[in-house]
């Protein structure tokens, strides 16, 4: 029983930056835009929102620290794509480039020497301590993921489905010549969705060092931002499809880690493990099969001709 | 029919309007005034500037010089927003609307303001738009299920939920067939009860002189002169075209009983959204003979071009030409049995971003290629050849993008003619493209057919159909529900098969 | 106009060169290096010896190998984002074949190691490449995300079956004398002692090849066509799905022989870092070749310049190495902006106008086109 708890428990928590990743991309796909900047930014955030906390010893600035570095990028993102034009493909795999080498710099820079910085990270929440046990396990988790589950993604939802701004951002993806025709101003709505994405991925980041680890590794994203791409498609550009994907992705991994470490599962090699949620999502995709909805202007930048 | 507009102030004013593209001057000078509560039609050829001096009305072109009045009032329009705070509302040509979305979603587009979307008071102030002008629309329907029609008349509720004065409509009546029109003619008679004035951008004649108040007529970016709306029809024609409007000699039918080159039994496929789009068409194109298949836009024309050329699956049937059966076997197998293909879409039909002399061989690259290496100076010997055959007007090491429209619809036919097809699939060939060019179009065409091409032409300008057609049949949701000699075509009778009110007898 | 069109341009790249120097030299700045005195040191002196030169060749060796595949592949408007894997992949064919083959002529186990790991990559690439052509799953996520399974694969082996018995490191054993490439210096009198091998030459040779397949022969046309536009390709009776299958492939490939190049000339084994990144800079070097095979070589000599350098200036100048990096991306950045803002202006200038009563270009139903590479280089 404590088994199927803590990998329940463990899902919600390695879902979490998936989640806000997956949310901020859907926002920013559904505006017209493939952001392969996702990789970087979670790393940025990761690690700017690690060195704030660090040189201010409070996690909440290092959070903000990383909300302003993810806005940064999202609107660098949208100068190339939105103003200037350039290949989608390509400026989102410069921009993660220069951002993990701008982290990795700055760490250079910032934390030489022998021993790994650290800081307090943040706790988990332990508000529903009085429930019995299999669920309060589950319930223990951190703040950023309650946030993300209960707070972020609702509301995200709401804005994108019900607010004049979300019908504008839903518009410019489908049908940018419409949007304009209609007064929508499409390259602000377009920066808007990217620089929410951003934000939102940088946080995603963020928790890893801000609120699991309490310090700062070069590996620490390990190809989550391109899994975020994929739980995108996945879900059809929804926010609540996404993020199922998002827990998908995250029980198997969870499943494997644990695994591990259960008798007579320990010859199967870790990597096998390790490499089973990524499987699994190219599985998925395959079977998602053909005819996926993408938004009508995926892709393509907007020219007033 | 018309009536005199109420003499009042000018609901708007252009002066002065200079737009150029490159060396093109698309517009040149040009002024234009609107009478408060009049239909005003814009009319000429393609390619006289119609368009882009509405778009500069509308914000969506800045003029190069010139300025604009609304209501005696100057204004600076640099965006729709600004256009649509003068209180001007367009009804584009190909509609602005967003296809997932529904009617009230599009209608709201740009205007909601504030956190919430209220889609019930949305909805209602739809219904009442709607009511107060006459339009049929469903507010919750999802557009991209709706009519050509339906979704003309809610561009138009869209420009009306924003309080417009001044309504303007590029085309509208490219879509519809003639009783849509008439029901289009009906509400912009509404409209102007209510106060609106509008402007009619059109490059038909005898519906001009139908619904308009005033004539103002373009011609190679220069505003000709402006008429009453009952003006004599050749005199605007004349205006309209410099010289007596041309016409095409009615050709003597070629062919006479024998066996049809193409012949298609059977045909069913499906169009976007897994409809069926054809269903089990059937027709015989003999050699000598232009066979023009009718029907407005989203009937079936467009999917039948595409499987012709290979570019689509049928579900069901054959295509066979001379005897091989082509049907889903693709464009290399279609070609190769002498099927010459001009499709409707020609910036997505060439590589725009190569030259024309490699364009030109596309369709034949290892015949340019032996032993697979590129032979560059056959490639621009043949170029050079077609460049002056076809009276194109570019070099060989063009890129194709940089081409006019007319151009780039000469090097398709150029890259397709030359090889002497027994079979031409064409779609829509003069869409776009200035007199000349279009004239150049059609002299090819029958040439073809006198040298004994059996041809296959779909087109929605009915004039053409019936000139180059000895045969016409039409395409209404899929099905051919009509078969007439061309001889014996009349504008309403086609028009009624169009709208699928009636079925020849031996459809 | 053709005045104006050169100002503009002119105009464009010093506005480039600004902001690049403006990055990096505030970069420098903040790591604590006199300006002019690290650029010298990152671009200039590793030209100066002999030595650190033919370690520039060294250095790009395997990034040319991959901003070549890369660069066929985005020509055809194949997303290979995997290159990464593929190579690792090859890698992993090398050490293999490498551990077999003791005692065995170097004649018959250099082309059996290379073939294999020309085989290894493109079967890496195969499954990407059917899902996008059988059921048009968008290239990027699938090559992606076999990245990190390619990796742990190559730690399964080296934890696992191929781990050091002597050492005891994660590290495979040492391959065969016969599979290790042959150093320049041996062939070539003239070349003083490095590590350059025989994997550079392959590199150039390839790059060569493929220059030409692409210009100048009937597949290269038919690449380009269905890069720039696959419908206007599949019209003209151009096999679409079998160009982007086989584009896959070959790609796939020749990442893979990247990887045969670095564990046969360098590393003479297996290791888990054989490739600090290769297959994404490789994506750099292709986009600052713009696609083009003569680019896709400067490019990649520059960037072996700029790591060399970086390296050096590790000591000489007490700069951490990442600068390099952060030089690296921001070029990327500025020469793709560069690009597209010139794209941008020039079209504007001969803006066609819309053609009345012209449809706009429809998309295919099934899959939307990527926006096509950055530039059509002059063939």
């Amino acid at each position: 029983m404590t088994f199927f708890a803590d990998i329940i428990a463990a899902t919600f928590r390695n879902a979490t930056p998936l989640v806000y990743g997956t949310v901020g991309e859907t926002y920013t796909e559904r505006a017209g835009v493939l952001n392969l900047g996702v990789e970087g930014t979670m790393y940025a955030g990761a690690f700017f929102g690690f060195a704030v906390a660090y040189q201010t010893g409070d996690t909440w600035i290092g959070l903000l620290g990383a909300i302003v570095v993810g806005l940064i990028a999202g609107a660098l993102m949208a100068l190339m794509t939105v103003t200037f034009g350039a290949n989608q493909h390509v400026s989102g795999l410069g921009l993660t480039i220069v951002l993990i080498g701008l982290s990795e710099f700055a760490n250079r820079l910032l934390f030489t020497g022998g021993s790994l910085p650290r800081i307090e990270p943040m706790s988990e929440w332990d508000l529903f301590g009085f429930l019995p046990d299999p669920l309060a396990t589950v319930a223990e988790q951190y703040g950023l993921t309650y946030v993300a589950f209960f707070v972020v993604v609702p509301v995200a939802w709401w804005v994108l489905m019900k607010t004049p701004l979300g019908l504008s951002i839903r518009a410019v993806g489908e049908n940018p010549e419409a949007a304009d025709v209609a007064g929508i101003n499409v390259f602000r709505v377009r920066y808007i969705a990217l620089m929410i994405g951003g934000a939102l991925m940088a946080v995603g980041g963020a928790f890893l060092t801000l609120a699991v680890l309490g310090t700062f590794t070069l590996d620490i994203i390990a190809g989550r931002g391109w899994v975020v791409i994929a739980l995108v498609i996945f879900g059809r550009w929804r926010i609540f499809r996404g993020v199922l994907g998002a827990l998908i992705f995250a029980a198997v991994y969870s499943l494997g880690l644990r695994l591990r470490i259960t008798p007579g599962f320990e010859d199967i090699p870790n990597e096998v493990m390790l490499a089973l949620p990524y499987l699994v999502v190219i599985l998925a995709l395959a079977l998602s099969g053909r005819n996926v909805p993408y938004p009508g202007a995926y892709l393509k930048p907007y020219r007033r001709s | 029919m018309t009536t005199s507009g109420g003499r009042g102030d000018l609901a708007a004013e252009l002066r002065g309007i200079t737009k150029r593209f490159g060396d093109l001057v698309a517009n040149d000078a040009v002024d234009l005034d609107l009478i408060r509560g009049e239909v005003h039609a814009l009319l000429g050829e393609n390619g006289a500037g119609k368009t882009t001096l509405m778009r500069v009305l509308y914000g969506l072109t800045h003029p190069d010089a010139g300025t604009i009045a609304v209501d005696g009032r100057p204004v600076t329009i640099r965006a729709p927003r600004d256009a649509i705070a003068a209180g001007i509302g367009m009804v584009t040509q190909h509609f602005s609307l967003v296809q997932p979305m529904t009617v009230t979603e599009n209608v709201i587009l740009g205007r909601a303001a504030g956190a919430r979307l209220d889609l019930t008071a949305a909805r209602r102030a739809v219904e009442e738009a709607a009511d107060r002008f006459g339009i049929a629309v469903r507010p919750d329907a999802v557009v991209e299920d709706l009519s050509v029609g339906e979704q003309q008349r809610v561009e138009i509720v869209k420009a009306l939920a924003r309080d417009c004065r001044v309504l303007i409509l590029d085309e509208p009546t490219a879509v519809l067939v003639p009783q849509e029109v008439d029901a289009l003619f009906g509400t912009l008679r509404r409209l102007i009860d209510e106060g609106l004035s509008v402007v009619f951008i059109s490059h038909k004649l005898g519906e001009v002189r139908t619904i308009s108040d005033r004539v103002s007529v373009m011609r190679r970016g220069q505003m000709v002169g402006t008429a009453a709306g009952d003006t004599d029809e050749r005199e605007l024609a004349r205006m309209m075209v410099g010289r007596p409007a041309f016409g095409v000699d009615r050709q003597e039918p070629l062919w006479h009983d024998g066996e049809a080159r193409l012949q298609i039994r059977g045909l069913s496929a499906h169009g976007g959204h897994g409809l069926a789009a054809l269903h089990e068409v059937e027709l015989d194109v003999h050699a000598g003979e232009i066979v023009g298949v009718a029907g407005v836009s989203g009937n079936g024309q467009t999917e039948l071009a595409e499987v012709l050329s290979g570019m689509r699956r049928a579900t069901a049937g054959s295509v066979s030409v001379e005897g091989q059966e082509l049907v889903n076997r693709g464009p290399e197998t279609v070609m190769a049995a002498g099927v010459g293909r001009i499709p409707e879409d020609r910036h997505a039909s060439l590589v725009l971003d190569l030259p024309v002399s490699l364009n030109l061989i596309m369709e034949r690259i290892d015949d340019y290629a032996p032993r697979g290496h590129l032979d560059r100076t056959a490639i621009g010997a043949h170029a050079e050849e077609l460049i002056e055959r076809y009276r194109i007007k570019a070099r060989p090491n063009d890129r194709v993008a940089t081409l006019s429209g007319g151009n780039i619809q000469k090097v398709l036919l150029a890259r397709v003619l030359s090889r002497d097809p027994k079979v031409v699939i064409v779609s829509q060939p003069t869409r776009g493209l200035d007199v000349g060019a279009s004239e150049y179009v059609r002299e090819e065409l029958l040439a073809r057919r006198a040298e004994g091409a059996a041809i296959l032409l779909m087109s929605e300008d009915l004039d053409e159909l019936v000139s180059l057609s000895d045969r016409i049949v039409v395409l209404y949701e899929g099905r051919i529900v009509g078969r007439i000699d061309a001889a014996d075509a009349d504008p309403e009778h086609l028009g009624m098969l169009m709208a699928g009110r009636a079925t020849e007898v031996g459809a | 106009m053709a005045e104006n069109r050169i100002g503009r341009f002119g105009m464009i790249t010093i506005g480039a060169i600004i902001t690049i120097l403006a990055v990096s030299g505030s970069a420098f700045v903040i790591a604590g290096a006199n300006p002019i005195a690290a650029y010298e040191a990152y671009f200039i002196t590793p030209l100066t010896r002999e030595f650190t030169l033919l370690e520039v060749l060294n250095k790009a060796t395997p990034i040319l190998f991959t901003g070549t595949a890369v660069a066929i592949a985005f020509r055809a408007g194949y997303w290979n984002i995997g290159v990464e894997g593929q190579l690792l992949m090859g890698a992993v064919a090398a050490a293999g074949i490498g551990q077999l083959v003791h005692g065995w002529p170097a004649l018959v186990v250099l082309p059996l190691m290379v073939g294999a790991g020309a085989l290894a990559g493109a079967a890496w690439a195969l499954v990407p490449a059917l899902l996008r052509v059988r059921l048009g799953i968008d290239e990027v996520v699938t090559t992606l995300l076999l990245n990190p399974v390619a990796l742990l694969v190559v730690q399964g082996l080296l934890h696992g079956p191929w781990k050091d018995p002597e050492t005891g490191f994660p590290e495979s054993p040492r391959i065969a004398a016969a599979a290790e490439f042959p150093q320049l210096s041996e062939f070539i009198p003239l070349i003083g002692r490095s590590r350059l091998h025989l994997g550079f030459v392959i590199a150039v040779v390839l790059i060569i090849v493929a220059w030409y397949v692409l210009s100048r022969t009937s597949t290269g046309l038919r690449v380009r066509a269905v890069g720039l536009s696959p419908h206007g390709a599949r019209f003209a009776g151009i096999r679409v799905e079998r160009t982007l299958l086989r584009v896959a492939l070959v790609s796939g490939a020749i990442a893979g022989v990247a990887g045969v190049s670095e564990v046969a000339g360098i590393q003479f084994r297996l290791t888990e870092g054989v490739s600090p990144g290769f297959g994404y800079t490789g994506v750099v070097v292709a986009m600052l070749g713009g696609l083009a095979m003569p680019g896709v070589l400067l490019a990649g000599l520059l960037l072996g310049d700029l790591s060399v350098g970086a390296s050096s200036a590790v000591r000489s100048l007490q700069i951490p190495s990442q600068v390099g990096d952060v030089v690296q991306g921001t070029l990327l950045l500025v020469v793709i902006g560069a690009l597209a803002v010139y794209r941008w202006r020039t079209t504007r200038e001969d803006d066609r106008p819309p053609d009345e009563g012209e449809p706009e270009p429809e998309e295919p139903p099934d899959r939307p086109e990527g926006a096509a590479p950055v530039e059509e280089p002059p063939t």
